[in-house]
């Protein structure tokens, strides 16, 4: 269990993290969601103790971090790919983990086998690594340990599609398994497939949080038919909110259902009928980071 | 990269997964980042060589001491003056290379990991003193002596002040890399403020300053004789000023700043 409670963070007099609040509870996979610099790794680096909140509490597992005897069996935690040693060999910097945490050093050459890492790339020295390469280590580093919970920042960064697809499995199996994830990404497709609950972070406050169907729900509806001046019709008739399409047809603020019920009292063809702007939660995203989105979600919470 | 198995195997938790890591085990992961890193290992294999050079030069040398005091004192510059460097390195490339993330997530408490960092610096002075004095000792034989009967002799006074010299400087190397949390500039004051302030101890009316506080002054003793009551105390005071007040800073920052 991981848990932000009304976390804050200032640095010279901004305010980076604002009131932050969220539970991740095990067997889930949460989905931290923020474009670049909306305060994802200042809060995740407030979770692993690392920063000290100027305001509010982080805990994990019931107790704050730096109170745990040994960390590194309880929580694994991966807050940069890059920060490891140049100079030092991938196999290496595992074995001084494991080391320090009194784990078998036979623990590593299971890790690098899971994470994909084969003797030649342990051997090398993490200078030699593509930014891959340093995710996958650094996965192997947080799972050294055999963790309950992860926390993880951005560490779908620099992996390709396979790789991506690979990662998904590997943190669902753990979650399956009774595991706790905490992720964050500025990807949203990177979380939209993975993450029970997803928390959106703008400006460094929480602007949306739910389950991702929760979430989805709230989103538009594209709808073309083929007669677009009677689907206008159809859709005042049932009294729903719709605006022009740049390439035609309308985009509704209602679920699908209410759209096709709305043509099929009115005998209009629908030729298309789907979220709006591709995925859903890509523009609801967008909505929310882009600014306006997030004043409006701000203005309806006060 | 063929791993498809996204399964995590033989959950390895043991009844110890709750203990606090203890200080022996970190001092012994501190022993070991100084030497696996690369800059690392090649500074140890080049203080080394450097060593093994300046006993050899000294055993070929037409004057001079060829006792194992003659020939341990001289070499054991080599050591002194470079092993602080690794004792930077082990402190500031935490920083530089951004390890501290790492580091600091498996043991929050920081200060044990200053400390676990001077102990493994400290045990590394001892084996480098050691490895002097064994190299020192297997040269005497090839030196030439005019008939002397002391040419195997070790003063114990001696043997203390240069073991005391060697660890301080190097924690002190730990503590400047403490104080600056950054390599080049930790690396570069280490060596020259020492100079800087020889020369300003230099100005006359600073001049009862330098008694206490020029190292070059204070330690130098420590290799000639059994030092004096008041040269200790001056020798002390270097070494408090030389030495708490960069890990002092160094801890502080270490202790207080946030991770990033």
């Amino acid at each position: 269990m991981i848990e932000s409670k009304n976390l804050t963070k200032r640095f010279g007099g901004k305010t980076v993290v604002d009131d932050v609040s969220f539970l991740v509870e095990p067997g889930t996979v949460t989905g931290f969601l923020g474009a670049n610099g909306a305060g994802k790794t200042t809060t995740l680096r407030m979770l692993a103790g690392l920063a000290e909140p100027d305001g509010g509490e982080a805990l994990v597992l019931g107790g704050r971090y730096r109170e745990l005897p040994n960390p590194g069996r309880h929580i694994g935690v991966l807050l940069d790919a890059s920060a490891q040693h140049s100079g030092r060999r991938g196999r290496e910097a595992l074995a001084v983990s494991a080391m320090t945490m009194g784990v078998d050093a036979r623990r590593a050459d299971e890790l690098l086998e899971l994470v994909g890492l084969d003797r030649s790339a342990a051997g090398k020295r993490v200078r030699q690594y593509s930014l891959g390469m340093r995710q996958r280590l650094g996965l192997a580093n947080a799972l050294l340990g055999d963790p309950e919970a992860l926390i993880l920042d951005e560490p779908g960064n620099g992996l390709d599609p396979p790789g991506m697809r690979w990662m998904r499995e590997l943190l669902r199996d753990f979650a399956d398994r009774g595991g706790t994830v905490l992720l964050s990404s500025h990807l949203l497709h990177e979380v939209e497939q993975l993450a029970d609950r997803i928390v959106i972070i703008d400006l460094g406050r929480i602007v949306a949080e739910g389950t991702r169907d929760e979430l989805l729900a709230g989103s538009d509806t594209l709808v073309v038919a083929e007669d677009d001046e009677t689907l206008r019709a159809a859709l005042e008739a049932a009294c729903l909110q719709a605006r022009p399409a740049p390439d035609g047809g309308f985009v509704v603020q209602a679920e699908p259902g209410a759209i096709g019920r709305a043509a099929l009292a009115s005998r209009v063809v629908l030729t298309r009928l789907e979220p709006a702007g591709g995925s859903g939660l890509e523009q609801l995203f967008f909505d929310l980071t882009l600014g306006n989105g997030a004043e409006h979600i701000r203005k309806e919470a006060a | 990269m063929s791993a498809t198995t996204a399964t995590i195997e033989s959950r390895a938790v043991s009844l110890e997964a709750d203990s606090r890591p203890g200080l022996t085990r970190l001092s012994a992961v501190e022993l070991r980042k100084m030497v696996d890193t690369r800059a690392g290992f090649w500074l140890l294999v080049g203080i080394v060589l450097l060593t093994i050079v300046l006993v050899v030069a000294r055993v070929f040398s037409k004057n001079g001491d060829h006792s194992l005091t003659g020939l341990f004192v001289d070499p054991l510059q080599a050591p002194s003056t470079f092993l602080p460097v690794i004792g930077i390195l082990l402190v500031s490339s935490e920083w530089s290379q951004r390890t501290a993330l790492v580091t600091f997530s498996l043991v929050p408490r920081r200060l044990r990991v200053l400390s676990a960092k001077m102990f493994a610096g400290i045990a590394l002075s001892l084996l480098a003193f050691c490895l002097t004095v064994v190299m020192a000792a297997i040269a005497v034989p090839f030196a030439s002596h005019p008939a002397r009967s002391d040419i195997w002799a070790l003063p114990a006074w001696l043997v203390g002040q240069q073991l005391l010299l060697l660890v301080t400087s190097m924690v002190m190397g730990i503590a400047f890399g403490a104080a600056f949390l950054s390599s080049a500039p930790a690396i570069v004051l280490y060596f020259v403020l020492p100079i800087g302030f020889m020369a300003l101890f230099h100005v006359s009316w600073l001049e009862f300053i330098a008694r206490w506080f020029d190292a070059s002054r204070t330690l130098t003793p420590m290799a000639d004789h059994a030092l004096s009551g008041t040269e200790w105390a001056h020798a002390g005071a270097t070494l408090a000023i030389w030495l708490v007040v960069p890990l002092t800073i160094g801890a502080w920052r270490i202790a207080r700043g946030d991770v990033s």
